[in-house]
């Protein structure tokens, strides 16, 4: 094979036609409606991952000392709320992607298909387990009974881990149609684009947002605090500022090695902007975090306010920056889509005007004829095909045209070796008796 | 053929698994969601007003059970219906979100509100301790109950919509919807055999959590329950039967799919006969249970709660059923093809136009592999090879043993939908009719399995020799 052969063959990108009926919503308003309901999504989606991941952590501190223990317990309550959240919420921009990117969005589907499907079962069992490690934990909580419990707390948190990686497998392929024809299963997907910078950069987000929503949860006046025993308030929020800082400060590593590993289909300069814009307010955010860890018991937290709604701009400046790569990404692909689909609706317009003309005139063919498509399935005129041929049916209805015509109305069973004929009542007495003189006529020749 | 196929061989193609997760989700959400929540809300009501914390520990224990299955699996298989029908139906999926959009989006609105009461109605439920905070929790339960309701007749709507066919592209009003004849009885019927399994689940589920004691809590959910049951069978009886009868009248309507005469009329016997099994040993139940509900057992309970799945299971395929061969009614086909291209297509040629395959043109050289695309555009998504409902298997009871006839095959492919309804037309040319009957020959001799998308990827045509790649800037 010669190199040009060989390149054309990598550089295939299908291109493949759109759906015809139009988007309910104009393309903007659906794009800003992807990108807020998805950081919605996003936001619990972090609770929850975060969340288990903190769980986890403490319930195996809390071996050496049991109040750790106590406060993993104290976490589990909200995973097991936010991760329904996570669920619902994950449905509105599911349809939002499925309306903006049909094309890329179903064939990524359907490329990591076996995987896209397991996440119902995975989650399910997920969640059953997440429920199992928090009722049992002060039932299953000394020698091998803490063991099994740790042990459940483990798998469901390897699921929360794994699960995410179908997802980023799925947004990461559909952004790239040239590398479709390479993939054969769900992990050769996992080889185009930078899936592995991305989880990484998703799982820091996730524990740094769990976190920032424990500095509130616990530090809120009217949570019972006298219930964690060996924890102070100005503690927790401590303890959890420095969950948001330190894992904020490594997305300044985490961050530039995602945007570097980028393929270039989609870098613009708005990319740039955006997310260094996003990433000037998380350096402010970060500075913050770390000004306040240091605070005294009785300050910290105080800029908890501000600090949360910087937060959510940085998250609003990286959601966005995702959604400018992706259009720039595809925005060639869906051009080529797009004029695919409109020269083909045009043939198709075309060819509609001209056959419609003539689909009049044949009109005047006659009828039998035409109609004996329905039953030319299984009757030709000297063969049998699944029923008797032509020849046979004009020796036993010879000048009886009415006889078929109550037959194929209410076909009896006669021969043994055939399969029954299916009745034909829809076609009406008058359709069937024309057929049944044309079979008559054609069977004579 | 504009999506990678997705496809399992020997499951139908996949279909099952659409049928599977859906029936879960339906026999999850009615009984538990729309039936247990309101009947539960009245438990814990009776027990604040009677001032009987037995009764309100039970519904609170039984409440337990509810929310854990329905916040897990039930809502799982939910998002499951999405995922799932856009692997093995991305084009009717992707069509019907675009013609659905606000339906879909009001239900999800309702449904963020649902999962949100729930929890907040069951995780609550301990700290409400005076009187006052009381009240305030029963009335969650309420909004609760109401919002699992109608949850379930949006979704009716959106499903009566999908077989209303033509309609939707004139008007396309939420109206519409509910007035399509089917409407209202299916509505009713849901409801009603809610409140019936809804109502046999908390009994059953008592038996667990009571000791049974005179006067004690079982004896009061058995007297209670048994005249919601009896109630609710009646009403499901007459719903169904409203239903029943509706069906055809409606179908008429839809002049194609009203041909499909046997495979019809066969369900239709059917669905009578579960139909009225279901009702009598629900009726029995409720009456034994008003009678001498002590004397009854709780496996007793098991026999109409399986006939129950049974009834459900059967609705919804024939549900499914009805809409063949279209995926939307008068607009696209179950596999993809839309009505209004389907001349053309049979003129130009399917595979002409086609994204996902290895040739363009049949020639008597690559007769199989084409007739191998064209098996997969246009009968995987009903039918698999060799497995359940096999195309293998179809030809065999047609044909028999002995050596088919090519012909004759290609006729049939040809004419497919005038003698079997609802199958759609056949949407090739003839040299791809040809190519198909050529690779099913094939099939027949090797029994090879046919692979989707997903695990051996795209089939993409030769790029065309002639023209260079222009090199883009
Ligand atoms: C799906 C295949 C199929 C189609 C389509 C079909 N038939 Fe038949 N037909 C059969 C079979 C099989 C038999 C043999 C039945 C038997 O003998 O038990 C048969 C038998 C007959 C007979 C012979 C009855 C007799 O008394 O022996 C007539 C007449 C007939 N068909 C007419 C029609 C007409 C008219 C149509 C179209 C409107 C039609 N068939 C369409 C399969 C078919
Ligand atoms: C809309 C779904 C659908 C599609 C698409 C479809 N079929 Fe079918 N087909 C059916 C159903 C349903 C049956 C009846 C199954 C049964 O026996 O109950 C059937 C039956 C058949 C039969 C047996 C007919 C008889 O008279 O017993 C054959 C042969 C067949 N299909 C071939 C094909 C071929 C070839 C294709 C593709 C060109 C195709 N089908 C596409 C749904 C479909």
């Amino acid at each position: 094979m010669t190199s040009p052969d060989l390149f054309s063959i990598l550089a295939r990108t299908p291109v493949p036609r759109d759906l015809e009926l139009p988007l309910p919503l104009p393309e903007p308003v659906l794009t800003v409606l992807l990108v807020l309901l998805f950081l919605l999504h996003i936001f619990f989606v972090n609770l929850m991952v975060g969340g288990t991941i903190l769980v986890t952590f403490f319930e195996i501190l809390g071996l050496r000392r049991p109040r750790w223990d106590e406060l993993g317990y104290e976490i589990a309550k909200t995973v097991t709320v936010n991760k329904s959240l996570a669920v619902v919420l994950g449905i509105g921009p599911l349809l939002c992607i499925n309306l903006l990117y049909t094309i890329q969005w179903y064939s990524a589907n359907a490329l990591t298909g076996h995987a896209w499907l397991l996440i119902i079962p995975l989650v399910t069992i997920a969640f059953l387990l997440a429920y199992l490690h928090k009722y049992t934990w002060h039932r299953w909580n000394t020698g091998r009974w803490k063991q099994l419990h740790l042990t459940i707390g483990l798998i469901s948190l390897l699921l929360f881990l794994a699960i995410p990686v179908i997802f980023l497998a799925n947004v990461n392929l559909m952004h790239f149609p040239s590398e479709w024809a390479k993939v054969k299963g769900f992990f050769s997907s996992l080889e185009p684009g930078n899936v592995f910078p991305r989880y990484v950069h998703f799982l820091l987000a996730s524990i740094a947002i769990a976190s920032l929503f424990m500095v509130g949860w616990f530090g809120r006046k009217s949570y019972p605090i006298e219930r964690l025993e060996g924890f102070t308030r100005p503690g927790l929020k401590r303890l959890f500022l420095k969950g948001t800082a330190f894992p904020t400060a490594a997305q300044f590593i985490a961050g530039p090695l995602l945007l570097f590993t980028l393929p270039k289909v989609g870098i613009t300069t708005s990319l740039y902007q955006v997310i260094l814009a996003g990433a000037s307010v998380g350096l402010l955010v970060t500075w913050l975090l770390f000004r306040e860890i240091r605070k005294s018991d009785d300050h910290v937290g105080n800029r908890y306010i501000p600090i949360c709604f910087l937060f959510s701009l940085v998250v609003l400046g990286m959601g966005s920056g995702r959604q400018i790569y992706r259009q720039a990404a595809l925005s060639e692909h869906k051009q080529e889509i797009a004029d695919r689909t409109a020269s083909y609706e045009s043939a198709l317009a075309e060819f509609r005007a001209t056959h419609e003309a003539t689909d009049t005139e044949a009109n005047s063919k006659p009828a039998g004829e035409t109609l004996f498509a329905n039953c030319a399935a299984c009757h030709a005129p000297e063969i049998q095909l699944v029923g008797p041929s032509l020849a046979e049916i004009a020796e036993i209805y010879a000048g009886n045209p009415e006889g078929i015509v109550a037959w194929a109305k209410a076909p009896g069973k006669k021969r043994p070796q055939l399969p029954p004929m299916p009745p034909f009542n829809h076609l009406g007495d008058e359709a069937l008796h024309s057929i049944a003189v044309f079979m008559l006529e054609k069977a004579g020749k | 053929m504009d999506f990678p196929p997705y496809y399992l061989d020997h499951l139908a193609g996949g279909r099952l698994i659409i049928g599977l997760i859906a029936s879960i989700h339906v026999l999850i959400n009615h009984p538990l969601a729309v039936g247990a929540y309101p009947l539960l809300v009245f438990m814990e009501w009776r027990g604040h007003k009677l001032n009987r914390p037995d009764l309100d520990q039970l519904a609170y224990r039984i409440t337990f059970v509810v929310f854990l299955i329905t916040t897990t699996v039930g809502a799982l298989t939910g998002v499951g219906i999405w995922i799932s029908t856009s692997l093995f139906a991305p084009f009717g999926i992707g069509s019907l979100l675009r013609v659905f959009f606000w339906g879909w989006f009001t239900e999800w609105i309702v449904f963020i509100s649902e999962v949100i009461l729930i929890m907040w109605w069951f995780l609550s439920w301990k700290k409400a301790d005076t009187p006052d905070k009381k009240r305030k929790h029963i009335r969650i339960g309420v909004a609760l109950a109401i919002m699992s309701w109608i949850t379930m007749a949006i979704i009716v709507a959106v499903l009566g919509f999908m077989m209303r066919p033509g309609e939707w592209s004139q008007t396309r009003t939420f109206i519409d919807a509910v007035l399509n004849p089917l409407y209202l009885p299916q509505l009713l019927f849901r409801t009603s055999f809610a409140f019936m399994t809804g109502a046999v689940f908390i009994w059953f589920a008592t038996f667990f959590f009571t000791k049974g004691k005179q006067g004690g809590a079982r004896s009061w959910v058995v007297e209670r329950l048994s005249h919601v049951v009896t109630v609710a069978t009646i009403a499901t009886a007459i719903f169904g039967i409203w239903y029943w009868q509706a069906v055809p009248e409606s179908m008429q309507a839809n002049k194609s799919v009203a041909l499909l005469s046997q495979q019809f009329s066969h369900w239709h016997d059917k669905y009578q006969w579960i139909l009225g099994a279901t009702v009598i040993t629900f009726f029995l139940v409720g009456v034994i249970g008003v009678t001498s509900g002590r004397l009854l057992p709780r496996w007793a309970l098991l026999i109409p709660t399986f006939l129950g799945i049974w009834m459900l299971g059967h609705f919804e395929r024939a549900r499914e059923f009805m809409r063949k061969p279209w995926v939307i009614g008068d607009y696209m086909y179950s596999n993809g093809i839309r009505e209004d291209e389907l001349a053309f297509l049979q003129s130009e040629g399917i595979l002409k136009h086609a994204t996902y395959v290895t040739h363009r043109e049949v020639t008597p050289e690559n007769r199989i592999e084409a007739g191998q695309d064209v098996f997969m555009i246009s009968c995987s998504r009903c039918h698999s090879t060799t497995g359940l409902n096999g195309v293998i298997e179809k030809f065999t009871t047609m044909y028999g043993e002995e050596s088919w006839n090519d012909d004759g095959m290609m006729l049939f492919i040809q004419n497919m939908h005038q003698t079997r309804t609802f199958m759609p037309p056949f949407p090739g040319n003839e040299d791809e009719a040809k190519a198909l009957a050529a690779y099913i020959q094939s099939l027949r001799g090797t029994g090879e399995t046919l692979h989707g998308a997903q695990t051996v990827g795209i089939r993409l045509p030769e790029p065309a020799p002639s023209p260079p790649p222009s090199p883009k800037d």
